[in-house]
């Protein structure tokens, strides 16, 4: 099982400290040797969140990289997020919720009607929130971002068991209310995060909430 | 094992182990994959062949079918909700799609040095340079190479999902049939599993085999495997034009 464990870092020491409304997407620059600390205000958010090498966009998080170099499903206090190019770009330095996930991706318009229903695709969608970040953040203009790099995300808080007999479903969250997860940056990073908008199942316990990003240097 | 019907083979070609591949296959073709020794891993990528901007999800596949694997009746699903191909017949019942590709560093590591100066065609290969080589002959590179499928390998989790690949789950002649639902760019490597805990760098050959696919009837057992399939045919359909 995973280990939890508490930071010792102060909230009125951080040197960035905003809130990203549930439906809504946040991007910014960690920089290497900073923490970011990802807190799940309400409880049971699913927090999708992306990062990019911020020298050079064809490096990015890689979720193979990161299931086959930890040989773990799951992320949680010391798990490596490791780069397409086999490199470290953060390590899990304190963690609240025990439990984070590698393999549910973003939901999307799209996937919403394969997944619900065919008249699904109106509604709000994590990688809807990933092309609105692309097109108006001034990060991803840096690193020309566009939608071949979206590949597959970590959702941070969001509870997908797989059984040893291979089944996958979708849990209730594991998180709750002040939880938090900590990484710290090993490179210059790109962070870019989709708060799940996402109705239709319980990873946002059917009502996505607040959450409060932190750095600290 | 089905036989392929032979007035409707349209070619074979062997993808020898540690080797890469691309090429495409059009909407109502079906592939079949033969491990022709035993061990064999191919690492497949799916790209919409007309617009490769649309590719294959592993996150969509998995989370729309309620599986951590691929097997027959399972489809892989494209990040755009329509289905690239479907498994139409598999012998082994299981195939990876969370692991992804061994890159130069991990087969250094694992295997040591084998440069093509000493060992010629013997030369070791990795998946990430593999698919990098074929995307580059596509316009693709880097920033298309997303987490595929690896067929022939068998990697379980345990209850608290740490991973173990499971040595030898694929034998001599296991196979795997692939139908193509939309016109297909597929991408494949021949390199070893990254789990794959085997000391020498020996994967074994593969057989590819394209042949003119039945037509997929409203019965059709990927079809209504689940109603997410369902749903994701009729998405397909609309893309290509053809009546649901
Ligand atoms: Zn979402």
């Amino acid at each position: 099982m995973s280990k939890l464990l508490e930071s010792t870092l102060n909230p009125a020491h951080a040197v960035l400290d905003q809130t990203c409304l549930a439906g809504e997407p946040w991007m910014a620059t960690v920089r290497a040797g900073q923490t970011l600390r990802i807190l799940d205000l309400e409880g049971n958010q699913a927090v999708d969140t992306l990062f990019y090498s911020a020298l050079d966009a064809q490096e990015r998080y890689s979720a193979a990289d990161t299931i086959a170099r930890n040989g773990q499903l799951y992320l949680g206090l010391g798990s490596r997020l490791y780069s397409s190019a086999g490199r470290v770009m953060l390590s899990i330095t304190a963690d609240t919720c025990g439990r984070h996930d590698t393999l549910g991706g973003a939901c999307s318009s799209e996937s919403n009607t394969v997944r619900y229903a065919l008249d699904k695709r109106a509604m709000h969608s994590c990688r809807d929130s990933f092309m609105h970040a692309i097109c108006h953040c001034h990060e991803a203009g840096v690193l020309g971002l566009g939608k071949r790099d979206i590949a597959p995300n970590i959702n941070f808080f969001m509870n997908v068991p797989v059984t040893p007999e291979g089944h996958l479903s979708f849990a209730d969250g594991i998180s709750g209310a002040g939880k938090y997860v900590e990484l710290k940056a090993e490179m210059d990073v790109v962070v870019l995060i989709s708060n799940c908008p996402q109705l239709n199942n319980p990873c946002n316990g059917y009502n996505p909430t607040p959450i409060r990003l932190l750095v600290w240097d | 094992m089905n036989a392929i019907p032979a007035d409707r083979l349209l070619w074979e070609e062997s993808l020898p182990g540690g080797n890469h591949w691309s090429g495409r296959l059009r909407r109502g073709t079906a592939l079949r994959l033969t491990d022709l020794q035993g061990g064999a891993n191919v690492s497949a990528l799916f790209y919409n062949a007309g617009q490769p901007l649309e590719r294959y999800s592993m996150p969509d596949t998995l989370k729309s079918q309620h599986t951590g694997f691929l097997t027959a009746g399972h489809v892989c699903q494209s990040d755009m909700g329509r289905v690239l191909c479907s498994i139409t017949a598999d012998s082994l019942g299981w195939h990876d799609s969370w692991c992804g590709v061994s890159d130069a560093a991990m087969v250094l590591a694992r295997y040591g040095e084998k440069r093509y100066q000493q060992h010629r065609n013997a030369m070791h290969r990795n998946g990430r340079d593999n698919l990098l080589i074929e995307l580059a002959k596509w316009g693709l590179g880097a920033r298309d190479l997303v987490p595929g499928v690896n067929f022939f390998s068998k990697v379980v989790p345990d209850a608290d999902g740490a991973l173990s690949h499971v040595g030898g789950h694929s034998v001599a002649g296991s196979f795997v049939d692939l139908r193509f639902e939309m016109d297909t760019l597929v991408v494949l490597s021949s390199a070893p599993h990254p789990l794959d805990a085997r000391a020498d760098y020996a994967p074994a050959d593969v057989q590819l085999a394209a042949w003119r696919a039945d037509p997929v009837g409203a019965d059709d057992a990927c079809r209504t495997q689940c109603p997410q399939n369902g749903r994701a045919f009729t998405n397909t359909e609309r893309y290509c034009g053809a009546a649901a």
